[in-house]
């Protein structure tokens, strides 16, 4: 009896860091081919890709010492054999990679619009915030804030849109299509699902005329078509004409992911918030769509991420975000041939943001994991 | 008779499709009358117990509750639902609100009841199930039977005259069917208004004022207790007894 009270430790070999390479790497023999052959092609590329990167690539100056300002001075350029990737294209043209071509005395209102959008978004990514109610009435009135600070108006001079560009193209359009075709995402979402036919028709209708058109599309609607809807007199600005069929665009695919979960939700669970007096609204903003949106976390990012990512498209009519910023740069005879690098910075700065929101849905995940926890079924 | 009664159903008819559903039927319960109704799958007894509180619609006849007849006003359907509390076979906890957040969540929301009271209220009604020390827990991490238990608290919590179960025990482990079942005993002698639809016979000869037996779609017999078990009238009603009290 005692033998059995006695508690019994796994085999040796299938813990720790050998046991964990046994079982993943050297399983048996083919495994064990393919762990070698893999680390060969590793020992392979990273050397050449951090040569080229960082040990043999000009920041600032080449090799000779002297301040690069064009593609001619490039170390690579000078030197086929000796050189790597030219990062000077990137210094001298950072500003507008990052502003576009916004004026340089105000220039700090962009910086400030950047540092108070970090601010605006710290509570929604860190729910344990201290004072995270405060934080929210910021996000809340941020939009206001940055429409101001960005274009002008109360007291600051007006900036034209079209002296926009880089960077601050791409997060305006990436966070204001996100940020308003959530809500708009929901109700088309909900009306879609409605009893009442008139409602269910007219979202349908909205959802699969946009999803049925490409993006590029709806940006020359945007562009060509929307002000012909105004009443004259009115003209309305380049930005928010591409910014109306964006969010218009994401709201579309939103509802559907929104939808998505939405008929995941047990009829029970309707049952039960009916059953205590609940009204459409009150059932729909405190049961279904909690549950909902948190069973859509995966999707709704894949969608905001495909869409942070489309917003290049904008090149099509004319508005140049950093994308554009990078081809216009190639453009310019002074840096012709500097591809690699161009395009490497505009992907490695994309990639950057992308990253973020895939890594922070992963984490949202898991902290609502543990409160919905379906464990006993 | 009619006065007196707090759920009155006349000639009510309703067909799924082609399905006639509830045919016909016609049910009288006086205010603290413990109502239990059986029969076999299908004959229509959830169907009945759901049109009182308006999950589904009856289309011909009237249903009167305390008062309000059921119609497609909406207003009137909200005054009914606070009226009348509902538990489900299948408990439908709100898996994403912890047991207190699940009990506080209507009489704040809908009786606009402040937030202390309201929990000191779900306290009450968890002590009154049994259950006080799962307070913070989520549905998820209880038993079934402790789950159906906060399912009747938060039915409790907005204080109806009228409790509706359909079929509280049946989704529920053999060991478990004892304490939900005490719970509801004690809300029985406590003088509350109940209709339960369950194939539990222990409880409704405890309980019950009067028997229903349901099958395709009707009524097909209104007893006591007594008389049901021990001397009931149709044949369809002591085969059905037959069947199941003999399992």
């Amino acid at each position: 009896m005692n033998e059995m009270n006695e508690v019994r430790k796994p085999p040796v070999a299938t813990t720790g860091i050998i046991g964990w390479l046994r079982i993943n790497l050297f399983f048996n023999w083919t495994n064990s081919l393919i762990t070698l052959f893999v680390i060969y092609c590793l020992y392979q590329f990273i050397p050449w890709i951090l040569d080229w990167t960082i040990f043999s690539a000009d920041f600032k100056y080449n090799y000779l010492g002297e301040q690069i300002t064009n593609q001619e001075m490039c170390s690579r350029n000078l030197d086929p054999e000796n050189g790597g990737a030219c990062w000077a294209v990137i210094y001298v043209r950072f500003y507008q990679f990052i502003y576009g071509f916004y004026p340089r005395v105000e220039v700090w209102r962009v910086n400030l619009a950047y540092v108070m959008l970090a601010f605006a978004l710290l509570p929604l990514l860190y729910t344990k915030l201290p004072y995270r109610k405060y934080f929210l009435y910021f996000t809340y009135i941020f939009p206001v804030i940055a429409y101001f600070l960005l274009n002008g108006g109360l007291g600051f001079t007006e900036v034209s849109t079209n002296k926009w560009g880089g960077l601050l193209v791409t997060l305006v359009l990436g966070c204001t299509g996100i940020a308003l075709a959530f809500p708009i995402g929901i109700m088309l979402a909900l009306g879609r699902r409605s009893k009442l036919p008139v409602i269910s028709m007219m979202c349908t209708l909205f959802i699969e005329f946009i999803r049925g058109v490409p993006l590029i599309t709806l940006l020359f609607f945007g562009m060509v078509m929307l002000p012909l809807f105004l009443p004259e007199g009115i003209d309305m600005d380049g930005l928010v004409r591409v910014l109306v069929a964006v969010t218009l665009f994401q709201s579309a695919y939103m509802a559907e992911v929104i939808r998505g979960g939405l008929q995941a939700i047990p009829p029970g669970q309707y049952e039960a918030a009916k059953s205590l007096g609940m009204s459409y609204w009150r059932m729909n903003l405190l049961i279904i769509l909690p549950q909902a949106i948190r069973i859509s976390i995966p999707p709704i990012v894949n969608t905001s991420i495909g869409l942070f990512k489309d917003t290049t498209l904008v090149i099509i009519v004319g508005i140049l975000d950093l994308l554009g910023i990078g081809r216009g740069t190639l453009a310019d005879t002074n840096w012709l041939g500097l591809s690699y690098e161009i395009y490497f910075f505009v992907s490695l700065v994309f990639f950057i943001f992308t990253f973020g929101m895939s890594r922070y849905s992963l984490y949202l995940e898991k902290k609502l994991k543990t409160g919905i926890n379906m464990g006993a079924d | 008779m009619s006065e007196e009664s707090i759920i009155s159903l006349k000639n009510v008819n309703k067909w799924f499709g082609d399905f006639h559903v509830l045919q016909d039927v016609n049910l009288e319960v006086k205010k603290k009358e413990r109502i239990v109704v059986c029969g076999p799958s299908g004959s229509g007894k959830s169907t009945m117990i759901r049109c009182i509180n308006r999950l589904e619609e009856h289309q011909e006849g009237s249903i009167v509750v305390d008062g309000i007849e059921l119609t497609g006003n909406l207003k009137n359907i909200d005054n009914v639902r606070k009226e009348v509390g509902m538990v489900f076979q299948q408990f439908n906890l709100f898996p994403h609100l912890s047991v207190k957040e699940n009990i506080t969540l209507a009489p704040i929301w809908v009786k606009k009841m402040p937030k202390a009271e309201a929990e000191e209220l779900a306290m009450r009604q968890l002590e009154i199930v049994k259950i006080p020390e799962q307070a913070n827990k989520y549905p998820g991490q209880l038993s079934g039977g402790q789950q159906q238990r906060v399912a009747i608290a938060r039915s409790l919590a907005m204080n109806p005259n009228i409790m509706l179960f359909d079929e509280p025990t049946s989704a529920l482990d053999p060991e478990m069917i004892k304490e939900v079942l005490d719970v509801m005993v004690d809300l029985a002698n406590g003088g509350m208004t109940m209709i339960v639809v369950t194939h539990e016979m222990g409880f409704a000869k405890t309980v019950a004022d009067r028997m229903v037996f349901m099958d395709e779609g009707k009524i097909v017999e209104e007893a006591s207790p007594d008389k049901f078990f021990n001397n009931p009238e149709s044949d369809r009603t002591k085969l059905f007894l037959s069947q199941i009290l003999h399992q």
